[in-house]
């Protein structure tokens, strides 16, 4: 942690909380289907395949390849005027769900489709932790 | 086909727009609601359903009580964010097929330029809450950052350009100026929108819509009814709603070029039995000049990748194949979350178009756009 971080907090559902606690212990979490082995991602109640509500969590490889991005010049929020431009990377995960997030390390004009990343974990709180990527 | 033709639009009202009104949401909305109302040739008290937009706090218990209507028979809710304009057509055209309504008004507006910005309200939004959980605590926080991720993808794609989207900001840019209310009124240049600055690349700030303060309003009525009314009469011969893939947030989807539009598309102009060559003209949702160019291709106007090469060469201008959003749009004219969009449709098809007339105006659309790609659509005729 670099200063102080003043953004936004999640709010965990019952149905998110492991998420949230998986990151907070540097895993990348997401839920699979015990009954018919799909994986999803945001977190949530059902598998919108087989309808099952039986659920495990598994961690993912943390590898994926860029699917798009944003480059975001304006101050939407007080607390990101320190770190303008920043690169949200919506990124293909191994596992099939897409992960977006941000990604540090790479100068906006260097990104591109299929760019492969790894997962990296930044603690912004003493209890909260949130995913980003750095280059693979 | 079940709702064609049963319903028409036979009232329009308008406040002016600005950017700041300095009076309430309440008090726009209702100026606009009776201002629709006399323009059917209608009293309040013949309003007997309400398809209130609830951003802004405004909800149909405001009307009945300002306007006095006593005995309204439906309250109903279209929450698809700048879908919900257009989808509310669908609704009050199904509840007057039911005979449950006769007169229903849809109101929208809200002081979005002097009150709460878009950007610090939407994530309270319910429809938006797996982004205010998961991707607003990461820095996503307004619409530009939502659809940016689209715009790029659609450009690594196809090729398309900024400079494409900038012929969509100068040509609404043009319509607002031929209208007497319509907020910017500045000459705009390709090259003007190029040089504003990046907000959420590849979208830039003459990419935005504008925030303004203002209301509009429509009323539909049963179309026999419509047949006596004071205006031109407009029938609604197409309707629509659709819901993306992946509906609670668009990093999910699999293919990001794609809006709701693409699903609701072949559905309205089935039911209006007319193709995309046989419109006149097309006001579309067009909150980013993206969502101008996708929702085209998603229409059926020009192919999936086409939507830059469509936009150039004057098409969509007034005088052009496909004149787009004669009034100026959420661009230019006003963000009345999209019933200015129905507003100018129907002044369009009655021929009340004024400098901005599109010659010989016959049939329509209308699209809405909103959340993550909900998308409505209504196909409208004069009749």
């Amino acid at each position: 942690m670099d200063s102080a971080y003043t953004g936004p907090l999640p709010e965990p559902t019952q149905d998110s909380q492991p998420y949230w606690d998986g990151l907070k212990r540097h895993k990348l979490l997401f839920q699979r289907c015990v009954s018919c082995g799909t994986i999803r991602h945001y977190p949530r109640p059902m598998c919108a395949t087989c309808h099952s509500m039986e659920l495990e969590w598994i961690e993912s490889r943390g590898h994926g390849h860029v699917h798009s991005w944003a480059v975001t010049h304006h101050a939407f929020h007080p607390s990101v005027k320190d770190r303008l431009p920043y690169v949200m990377a919506m990124v293909d995960m191994e596992e099939g769900v897409r992960v977006n997030a941000p990604l540090r390390g790479c100068a906006p004009e260097d990104v591109s489709v299929g760019l492969g990343v790894s997962i990296a974990f930044e603690d912004v709180t003493p209890d909260v932790t949130f995913p980003a990527f750095t280059l693979a | 086909m079940p709702l064609r033709d049963i319903a028409a639009i036979t009232g329009i009202g308008e406040t002016k727009y600005c950017r700041n009104a300095g009076r309430s949401s309440v008090s726009l909305n209702v100026e606009a609601a009776l201002a629709a109302i006399r323009d059917a040739g209608l009293q309040p008290k013949d309003i007997d359903g309400i398809i209130a937009l609830t951003y802004g706090g405004i909800v149909a218990e405001d009307f009945m009580t300002n306007l006095g209507i006593s005995d309204l028979r439906f309250s109903g809710a279209c929450p698809l964010g700048g879908a919900s304009a257009v989808a509310g057509l669908q609704s009050a055209a199904a509840m007057i097929k039911a005979g449950i309504c006769r007169h229903v008004l849809l109101p929208a507006g809200r002081n979005g330029a002097s009150g709460p910005r878009v950007t610090n309200i939407v994530a309270a939004i319910p429809q938006m809450k797996v982004l205010a959980e998961f991707e607003r605590p990461l820095g996503v926080f307004g619409p530009a950052q939502f659809y940016a991720p689209m715009v790029r993808r659609h450009m690594e794609l196809y090729g398309t350009t900024s400079r494409q989207l900038g012929e969509i900001a100068v040509t609404m840019r043009r319509h607002a100026m031929l209208s007497d209310n319509a907020i910017m009124q500045k000459p705009m240049t390709i090259e003007d929108h190029q040089a504003s600055r990046m907000i959420a690349d590849p979208l830039r700030a003459l990419d935005c819509c504008i925030e303004s303060d203002g209301a509009a309003a429509v009323v539909v009525s049963a179309a026999d009814f419509a047949r006596d009314a004071p205006n031109t009469r407009v029938l609604i011969s197409g309707l629509a709603e659709a819901h993306p893939e992946s509906p609670s947030i668009a990093t999910q989807r699999a293919d990001l070029t794609k809006l709701g539009t693409a699903k609701a598309a072949p559905r309205a102009f089935a039911m209006a039995g007319v193709t995309p060559s046989d419109i006149d003209l097309a006001e579309l949702y067009d909150c980013f000049t993206y969502i101008v160019l996708c929702q085209l291709e998603d229409l059926g106007f020009c192919k999936k990748g086409e939507g830059g090469a469509f936009v150039e060469g004057g098409r969509i201008s007034l005088g052009g194949a496909l004149p787009v959003n004669t009034h100026g749009g959420l661009l230019s004219q006003a963000h009345v979350s999209g019933m200015n969009h129905i507003v100018e449709l129907v002044r369009q098809l009655r021929g009340q178009g004024g400098k901005a007339q599109v010659k010989d105006a016959e049939l329509g659309l209308v699209t809405g756009y909103g959340d993550f790609s909900d998308a409505s659509i209504a196909i409208m005729r004069r009749g």
